[in-house]
């Protein structure tokens, strides 16, 4: 079987200006914050990022690697609202997409399973339709007749995910109570990496939690990065919890232009391994 | 047991929301809608189910099952559950507004985004609690709709709008509901110590006023104890209100 290990250089070089990415997690809980940030540091531009949205959305509209978001909210959970991206929306600075939760997930469904899009009641009478004017409804051919939302497929050129646990193959192996959407990000996308907390052997995978806590199969994913404490500062449950004080700081630093410039030569300038030394 | 506070006869208000509603999932966005939600299931509403605001699902004794999100869109889809959540603005109507302020182009104020807003109240009932009850939030017309209301619900027409249901609005003042002729909203009852005028003073439109508004129930001894000595003893609920 493939060796898919890669290091995170290698896996934002698969990135083009332009491509439609999805980022697991939810919020800003598992979020794989170790590839965001790289992408930050990139010259990448005008991605369009797919997100159930957290500092992961922030960090790069800050950074000015996105054209647009599609998400049906962007929150850092105990900070209700995240700052980087509403001010970033109230500059105009990025383009929104701006869809029910339920409807992110039918689209990611729809792309998993190769169809153009899935009906789906959440929607209607909403001003999501009005705000998305490409949206259309389609009618049941069926006696019903019921008319519904024909939520298109998103369809991803790349997806990257947190797990906590993952082997060499592209096993992933998920701790928390919640696998979010990992698995259909993964699906829906062209090509998939998955980062984790700490790569195993597929011994101590299986003996790591039950069966259904392998979230992600070997054949949803092209790579796979071991990038310990990658999450951070989102939560990564039973690994670690959010890193509040540094959320805080974090979202201080949507205050003005110099403060997040001071943000990112503190953080973001050097790479990874320069990041954890400086949060640890 | 010395008199209800405000603040806790407004958890029993929205405790109230979810009377009647048996074996459903009782979703709540805040800490008094939580509060609400766990004195309806120790009291009045015993086959209420709760989350545990993770993936877990608690019962009296602890766990009781598994609902991460995937499976909580699953369940708004069966209508197997009503949500109180938040409202930046409501109008007459009950549409809902968390998204932003200004034009959804280019806001003013980048509020939540939709959420779940157009997908609950399209599903499954829906109420929101406002702890502060202003014409901020009270509004002739929301920047946008993401919870619908009866007017978006009556457009839409049958089938799509048949599990449509605003039930309850519940503020610092006021219940309010839409048991109207128009279903407009309606004043249902005012908190004890609040006058009709001053809700109506609060409301940017104009609210349906039966001849007689009764008050808001007070809460019982057991439901002063459950919340003061079981659910909330820290007194968190003290920093709820607006003001």
């Amino acid at each position: 079987m493939a060796d898919k290990v890669m290091s995170i250089a290698e896996a934002v070089g698969e990135l083009r200006s332009g491509m439609t990415i999805g980022i697991g997690g939810w919020g800003s809980r598992r979020k794989p914050m170790a590839l965001v940030r790289a992408i930050a540091r990139s010259a990448l531009t005008d991605l369009t990022v797919v997100s159930y949205g957290g500092p992961d959305i922030g960090l790069l509209v800050a950074a000015g690697r996105v054209r647009r978001v599609v998400t049906g909210f962007v929150s850092l959970d105990s900070i209700p609202l995240e700052p980087h991206f509403r001010r970033a929306r109230q500059l105009g600075a990025v383009e929104l997409t701006e869809l029910d939760e339920g409807m992110l997930h039918w689209g990611l469904l729809a792309a998993a399973r190769r169809l153009p899009y899935l009906p789906i009641r959440a929607g209607l009478g909403s001003d999501v339709l009005r705000i998305n004017p490409e949206l259309r409804t389609v009618r049941s051919p069926y006696s019903d007749g019921e008319e519904l939302v024909a939520m298109p497929a998103l369809t991803l050129d790349v997806a990257f995910v947190h797990l906590n646990r993952a082997d060499r193959q592209g096993n992933g192996q998920y701790l928390g109570p919640d696998p979010y959407f990992d698995d259909l990000f993964c699906l829906a996308a062209a090509r998939s990496f998955i980062s984790c907390e700490r790569l195993v052997d597929p011994a101590e995978l299986r003996s790591g939690g039950p069966a259904q806590s392998l979230l992600i199969s070997r054949m949803m994913v092209n790579g796979v990065l071991e990038t310990p404490h990658g999450a951070h500062f989102t939560s990564c449950v039973p690994d670690y919890d959010r890193d509040e004080a540094f959320q805080r700081e974090y979202a201080e630093s949507a205050a003005s232009p110099q403060a997040w410039d001071r943000f990112r030569a503190r953080y973001l300038e050097a790479d990874e391994a320069h990041y954890q030394r400086a949060v640890s | 047991m010395t008199g209800a506070s405000r603040v806790e006869v407004c958890i029993v208000a929205c405790a109230e929301a979810w009377r009647g509603d048996g074996e459903i999932l009782a979703s709540s966005i805040g800490l008094i809608p939580r509060l609400a939600a766990q004195l309806a299931r120790r009291t009045f509403a015993p086959d209420l189910v709760l989350s545990d605001g993770e993936a877990g699902l608690v019962g009296d004794d602890g766990a009781e099952g598994w609902l991460p999100y995937r499976a909580v869109l699953g369940i708004a889809a069966t209508g197997r559950r009503h949500m109180m959540m938040g409202a930046s603005q409501l109008d007459r109507y009950g549409n809902q507004n968390i998204s932003c302020i200004g034009s959804w182009a280019q806001p003013t104020t980048q509020l939540l985004g939709v959420r779940g807003a157009p997908g609950n109240t399209i599903n499954h009932p829906t109420s929101y609690w406002v702890p502060r009850h202003t014409r901020r939030v009270f509004v002739e017309r929301v920047d946008v709709v993401c919870g619908i209301g009866y007017d978006r619900a009556a457009a839409l027409g049958p089938p799509g709008n048949r599990f449509h249901e605003i039930r309850m609005v519940v503020t610092d003042k006021a219940v309010l509901d839409f048991q109207s002729p128009d279903r407009g909203m309606r004043l249902r009852s005012v908190h004890p110590g609040v006058s009709v005028d001053e809700v109506v003073a609060a409301t940017g439109f104009p609210l349906q006023l039966p001849d007689h508004v009764p008050e808001t129930r007070s809460p019982s001894d057991r439901e002063l104890r459950l919340i003061r000595d079981q659910l909330d003893p820290a007194g968190l609920r003290d920093h709820e209100l607006g003001r």
